[in-house]
């Protein structure tokens, strides 16, 4: 985990904290419901929540601008979320349902939106990362200043897949910014257990990929990086790779019991580094919002987060006559 | 071994080498020595032009030029034709005369131990070239895919493949050919021979050996708006990158409710070569048939390869064009039109027949054809489909044959377990069952690795005799 930096003075506004917060508390409060309809059987399979790596994508989301491109893995809800993909559709997406982004067909791990450049959503561990290359190959083939994000895990980071997207990516310079969110767990599996190299970013500079260590729990860092990286990538000097570190609260999916941690680290990681109550803190001490005004935030989130639930439970299964379509186009 | 000793102070022959595979002859594009040179070993003697490049061509011995048997620029020179005969020292050009006498075929001794193979062809993946194209013209397809009296031109099914990949990247900028040395070397089997030179390194790019990543991004540049043909030296190699074909390529349109298409093709040659062994022979036909998502187009002849490239290039999903390196350098009549396509999920029928259905696809359709006119010389007549599209199946051709044959004969390369062969005659017995009059037969490679060893090889692959003695057992003869 990177050293938590001196909070300091940030030269940011207080309508941009504002924003990221609430981005985040969306984030947060969305998967919380997520778990409790999983809970009540709503939701089924796999379903990976994102609590607590929230600073990541919000703060990646301030650096780019429309036409950049995502693409992920099975944790993906606060990927979405944060591209501003409708709360409704991923919800009603999560319980199979007719309104979901996928018309119910993909589930957790699969959602799409091109309006929204969100290019899923993928399963198999690694797999998006020569898949992001290319989305990032199309646009420097159409000769546009698109940048594409590349989000992967500290467990992708060993798959072999990823060193070739990267001999290729920088082969050809194309304009990728490969993010390692690195939440400290392949599944059960820490890095300290499945990585010889503790530093997952380095092993871009055997390909001459320059980047650069995180602290994923703080959105204006984060921010900061990004803004960087995809400077780097519109100016044709691409990929870049950035690691961010940070931490899921959560276990694996909602099967996981997370034995292979101890409640302590959680909990620390929680009381200290959250990327939520950072924001907040930053807020209230630098006068750019009061407790009502936070309160007035937090309610409208919940109230967006309750309209997707219940449009989730009230959005009809997909007509059994979608069983056969998409299959081709 | 391309020398041939002619004896004890005598002179030596020097043959036509094979320099690939699948290399049956080429042309003797330039001598670089004269008769009377004197030369050493690792001089070269010539450059020969194969199916796939120009080689250089070293003498292994020392000598003397005696004669040039084979002038440069002579085409269609066999493997094993002596070309030239080296002296030694004290030798004169009076003894060449016994040197070509008193030699033997070097192949000689590799034959004799294929005599125990009930096929008689000396090589049952590639001799069949004249038989096969005689077959196609005698057969009268009741409707072909061009109209009556459209010209005709002989071409390679290679320069078919080229042709198409050229017209269909002329039509539309978001089309380019990606893969392993497709660029400068020129395409590792010459079909994207001179793509570079006329579309540019933005269009036609060379990638490292890492079919995972590559195809991969292939997959992503779909997504992205372009139009990728990915080259695979050979598919078996796809095993590499099998994930991103089924996982991200055929899946994404469903798991995204139709917002994904994923328009690319996947392409390059599939099944056995000749003498490449156990990893470098395997038809992936069943294996991409089984996977919703894909279409699969295994073509034949040059025809169907153009003008299901062109289709499959223009198709909005993910198509699987397996090709075949045998077929490469075969010539067929392809239709001189503006722009000829041929839909994909069409079967063929290739010869009209009475007697039985054969189905077959690929190269497979050699042996189909070749039996065919053998069954013909004994009053049978088999009605031959040639299937070119394996996935979607046009399985209402084969029903509509069976229906008048009443006896189905299913001929591919590929292993016999779960083979496309099984899946017919589930069709087949599904919604054909009374018309039937004998249990089907699929024919398929033999259920082993393929072999290295000249004599096994032929045995693991299917064969004529075998068509037409499958054929003998459904007809009850």
């Amino acid at each position: 985990m990177a050293a938590r930096k001196p909070a300091g003075k940030p030269n940011i506004s207080g309508d941009d904290l504002r924003k990221y917060y609430r981005e985040m508390l969306l984030i947060r409060r969305f998967e919380e419901k997520a778990g409790q309809l999983y809970g009540m059987g709503l939701i089924g399979g796999f379903c990976h929540l994102y609590i607590g790596q929230e600073a990541v994508v919000v703060g990646l989301a301030a650096a780019s601008k429309d036409g950049d491109k995502q693409i992920t893995s099975y944790r993906d809800h606060g990927h979405m979320l944060a591209t501003g993909m409708d709360p409704k559709g991923v919800m009603a997406e999560l319980t199979g349902r007719e309104g979901g982004y996928s018309k119910g067909k993909g589930g957790s791990m699969h959602m799409f939106s091109r309006e929204k450049h969100f290019y899923g959503g993928h399963g198999i561990v690694g797999a998006q990362v020569p898949l992001g290359a290319g989305l990032a190959f199309a646009d420097k083939y159409k000769g546009n200043d698109s940048v594409t994000f590349t989000y992967f895990g500290d467990g992708a980071a060993n798959q072999g897949q990823v060193y070739e997207a990267y001999n290729m990516a920088q082969l050809w310079n194309l304009p990728v910014v490969f993010v390692i969110e690195n939440n400290q767990y392949a599944m059960g599996t820490s890095t300290k257990r499945s990585s010889k190299s503790p530093n997952l970013w380095e092993r871009g500079a055997a390909y001459g990929i320059k980047g650069e260590m995180v602290d994923g729990m703080d959105v204006l860092a984060v921010k900061a990086a990004g803004e960087k990286a995809v400077a780097a990538c519109r100016a044709g000097d691409g990929p870049y790779i950035l690691e961010m570190m940070t931490y899921r609260y959560r276990g694996h999916s909602m099967s996981d019991p997370a034995k292979y941690r101890t409640r302590e680290e959680v909990q620390k990681m929680r009381e200290e580094r959250d990327p939520i109550d950072r924001v907040r803190e930053l807020l209230t001490t630098g006068g750019h919002a009061s407790d009502d005004d936070l309160k007035a935030i937090d309610k409208e989130i919940k109230a967006i987060v309750n309209e997707a639930a219940e449009f989730s439970k009230d959005s009809p299964e997909p007509d059994v006559s979608e069983l056969w379509t998409d299959v081709y186009t | 071994m391309y020398i041939r000793e002619g004896g004890y102070a005598m002179a030596t022959e020097i043959l036509m080498p094979a320099l690939s595979p699948t290399m049956e002859e080429g042309t003797l594009a330039k001598w670089l020595v004269k008769e009377g040179d004197t030369v050493s070993a690792g001089d070269i003697l010539a450059e020969i032009e194969t199916d796939k490049a120009t080689m250089e061509f070293e003498a292994v011995d020392e000598g003397t030029v005696g004669k040039l048997l084979v002038a440069e620029g002579t085409e269609g020179v066999k493997v094993n034709t002596p070309i030239a005969v080296l002296l030694e020292e004290g030798e004169s050009a009076d003894d060449i005369g016994k040197a070509a006498k008193k030699a033997q075929p070097e192949a000689a001794s590799a034959d004799a131990g294929a005599e125990a193979a009930p096929e008689p062809q000396a090589n049952g993946a590639s001799e069949a070239t004249a038989p096969a194209v005689a077959a196609i013209r005698a057969a009268e397809p009741p409707k072909p895919d061009w109209p009556e009296g459209t010209p005709m031109k002989s071409m390679t099914v290679r320069e078919a493949l080229r042709e198409a990949m050229a017209e269909e990247m002329r039509a539309d900028d978001t089309v380019f050919l990606m893969g392993e040395e497709v660029g400068e070397y020129q395409g590792a089997y010459k079909i994207s021979q001179g793509l570079l030179d006329e579309f540019g390194a933005r269009r036609v790019v060379d990638t490292p050996i890492t079919e995972a990543g590559f195809t991969g991004i292939g997959v992503g540049a779909a997504w992205g708006g372009l139009r990728p043909i990915v080259e695979f030296m050979t598919f078996n190699f796809s095993m590499q990158a099998i994930d991103h074909l089924i996982n991200s390529a055929a899946k994404t349109l469903y798991m995204s409710g139709g917002q994904m298409p994923c328009p690319i093709v996947f392409r390059g040659p599939n099944g056995a070569a000749a003498r490449v062994a156990a990893q470098h022979s395997q038809c992936y036909a069943a294996w991409y048939s089984h996977i919703p998502g894909l279409k699969v187009v295994m073509p034949y002849s040059a025809a169907d390869a153009k003008g299901l490239l062109k289709s499959a290039i223009r198709d909005p999903n993910p198509v699987v064009f397996l090709e075949n390196e045998i077929l490469y350098g075969r010539s067929f009549d392809v239709p001189q039109l503006e722009d000829f396509t041929v839909p994909i999920g069409k079967a063929r029928i290739a010869r009209t027949g009475t007697d039985v259905t054969l189905v077959s696809f690929g190269i497979g359709m050699t042996y189909a054809l070749e039996a065919a006119e053998k069954l013909a010389e004994n009053g049978i007549e088999a009605e031959v489909i040639d299937l070119r599209t394996i996935r979607p199946m046009d399985t209402e051709t084969i029903l509509n044959s069976v229906r008048k044959t009443n006896r189905l004969v299913t001929i591919e390369e590929g292993f016999p377990q779960s083979s496309v062969g099984n899946f017919i005659t589930s069709v087949v017995m599904e919604q054909a069952f009374d018309y039937l009059d004998a249990p089907v037969i699929n024919l398929c490679g033999k259920d082993v690795p393929m072999p290295y060893a000249a004599n096994l090889e032929k045995l693991a692959l299917v064969t004529t005799a075998e068509v037409i003695e499958a054929v003998k057992k459904v007809t009850y003869r």
